[in-house]
């Protein structure tokens, strides 16, 4: 114990930043597979039975393939970026308290909260890379399917996947752990189904009350957005207003985030 | 209100003891002085530093060892201490140094790469007090760290503290252990209800206790009655009831307890049980709160 100097020297907060970063990417190593697990389930199954049995038993015509590839990759991303942050905020947060040592970390504490939210981010971008090609396996060639909008394809899944991060930092401080299984039922699977991913916005048409119903919601704007940069065949919401929407509810859910944060870590 | 007017000074380089029962604010009182609770009203500085402008600043300088372990328990035990070394920018080969020194001061070398949960209490307990110390903080808070510890872990901890003052550090510490303030702290702060009762060093404070033995008596009846009539006993310098419970201070030691058995039976009451209790710091506690600490 002879460097005593060591203490009083400022450190940058990027330095610490990285060094919260490295944390969460070698937890994320060690759960692997489970992240992978959790991630791909949910989008296999779908694809299994939506993107393969139905079309091959003649209940769905072919073309829907081209409309459900892009959404299950938004719902894959959304998953990922939501669940990997609200699900540890939760844990640490509750009777563990093993958020401590993090918010003892010589930086604002917003910065630890933004740390969190950028981990999140990386694993919405991994889930997106990972199911792609997975789907495309499963469900066979598909009609209209491009990478020529690759660009596009990547701000609508950067711009996704932080927005959803921050969302799921909201969700998982704003909520008590009993209640986990609750958000779950009432906030995760309703947007699932009703943000346009197993079908195009414009085939809502027939229910205009819903297709303007669902405009509250985020996912709507990252399915269209995907379907816009991967199958542009398929009726889809025009890339400015998808970006647009999408700056807007990133800008929202680190608000509500970042604050809601805050409010849990300082009593 | 967990505090109400709290004012202390804490000198660097001191041992400093927060004393008082459970609930008494002490761990509000931690919370505050380590940024981790932000303060209704008033204010208070770490190392010179705001706690509320200036946290970072604060953080830097501070080491907190927990009431309760709360290790990240997504890591083992050394990576708990080389990513808070990280946290605090220390460089990778002095942070592998310092961990597995602190590893081996603690006795937990052998749970280097053990998942926590593989962990005791106790070597939970120990992996944080490393965790504290390994960026080498000017200040150490530590609340009530032996609850929970066998005595001779608490005995060894008392050891390790005591080296850290040594070298320089201001340690705060809280506890409701009587006898580890007194060993320990250069000065004690007795608080109850937020409120600051009494603050000196051990000696002065032992002195500061009404004199003589304490003798408590637990009768089968209000003990107020008896109260009265022994505050006219010759060597009694002060009795007082708390419920069934009579308390009286005399210089006569034991040899008082016969004479107010005598008292309580000629009133018509019964004796329970009687403890004694030489002047101390848990004897200047109960005169100034009323009540025992645990």
């Amino acid at each position: 114990m002879s460097e005593s100097s060591v203490e009083a020297r400022a450190v940058p907060s990027s330095t610490v930043f990285v060094a919260l970063l490295r944390r969460d990417v070698r937890v994320a190593i060690k759960e692997l597979p489970f992240f992978l697990v959790r991630t791909i389930m949910q989008p296999l199954l779908f694809i299994i039975v939506f993107g393969y049995l139905l079309p091959k038993m003649g209940f769905v015509r072919g073309g829907y393939q081209s409309a459900l590839l892009p959404g299950v990759l938004a719902v894959s991303l959304t998953l990922a970026a939501v669940q990997s942050v609200a699900l540890p905020m939760v844990q640490e947060f509750g009777w563990t308290r093993e958020i401590e040592d993090r918010l003892l970390a010589p930086v604002p504490t917003t910065v630890i909260a933004a740390e969190k939210i950028i981990a999140g981010v990386v694993q919405g971008l991994i889930a997106a890379a990972v199911v792609l090609p997975v789907a495309r396996l499963i469900m066979g060639p598909i009609a209209g399917l491009t990478l020529a909008h690759a660009g596009e394809m990547l701000v609508i899944t950067l711009l996704g996947a932080s927005a959803f991060s921050a969302m799921g930092m909201w969700l998982g401080t704003a909520i008590e752990g009993q209640q986990i299984g609750l958000m779950f039922s009432v906030v995760i699977a309703p947007m699932l189904f009703f943000g346009c991913a197993y079908y195009p916005w414009r085939g809502l048409d027939v229910v205009p009350v819903m297709k303007y119903a669902v405009l509250i919601n985020p996912l709507v704007y990252v399915a269209e957005g995907m379907r816009g940069a991967l199958t542009p065949s398929i009726p889809h919401m025009a890339f400015p207003v998808v970006v647009l929407a999408l700056l807007f509810i990133t800008t929202f859910f680190w608000h509500f985030g970042l604050k809601s944060f805050y409010r849990r870590a300082i009593g | 209100m967990a505090l109400d007017g709290l004012d202390l000074d804490v000198n660097q380089g001191e041992f400093f003891g927060l004393l008082g029962p459970n609930g008494a604010g002490k761990t509000t009182t931690i919370g505050i002085l380590t940024t981790r609770v932000r303060p209704t009203a008033g204010d208070a500085r770490v190392a010179g530093a705001d706690v509320i402008t200036d946290a970072v600043r604060v953080r830097r300088r501070i080491g907190v060892v927990p009431q309760r372990p709360n290790p990240d328990r997504s890591l083992n035990a050394e990576e708990n201490l080389l990513f808070h070394a990280a946290y605090f920018g220390l460089d990778r080969a002095v942070a592998q140094r310092r961990a597995a020194e602190l590893l081996a001061q603690f006795d937990i070398a052998d749970k280097a790469l053990s998942k926590i949960d593989e962990m005791s209490g106790g070597q939970q307990q120990r992996l944080m007090i490393a965790r504290a110390l390994i960026h080498e903080p000017e200040v150490l808070f530590l609340d009530e760290p032996t609850v929970g510890l066998d005595p001779q872990a608490r005995l060894a901890l008392w050891d390790v503290l005591r080296l850290l003052q040594s070298q320089g550090r201001t340690i705060i510490l809280t506890t409701h252990y009587m006898e580890e303030a007194d060993r320990l702290c250069d000065r004690v702060a007795i608080v109850d209800h937020g409120r600051l009762l009494a603050i000196d060093s051990p000696a002065a404070l032992k002195r500061r206790a009404p004199g003589g033995t304490l003798v408590e008596i637990a009768v089968d009846r209000d003990a107020a009655p008896f109260a009265e009539s022994a505050r006219a006993l010759p060597n009694v310098e002060r009795a007082e009831a708390a419920g069934a419970l009579l308390r009286v201070y005399s210089p006569l030691g034991g040899s008082i307890v016969a004479r107010l058995i005598q008292l309580v039976e000629e009133r018509g009451g019964h004796v329970k049980n009687i403890t004694l209790a030489e002047p101390s710091l848990e004897t200047l506690f109960v005169s100034l709160t009323g009540r025992k600490l645990d």
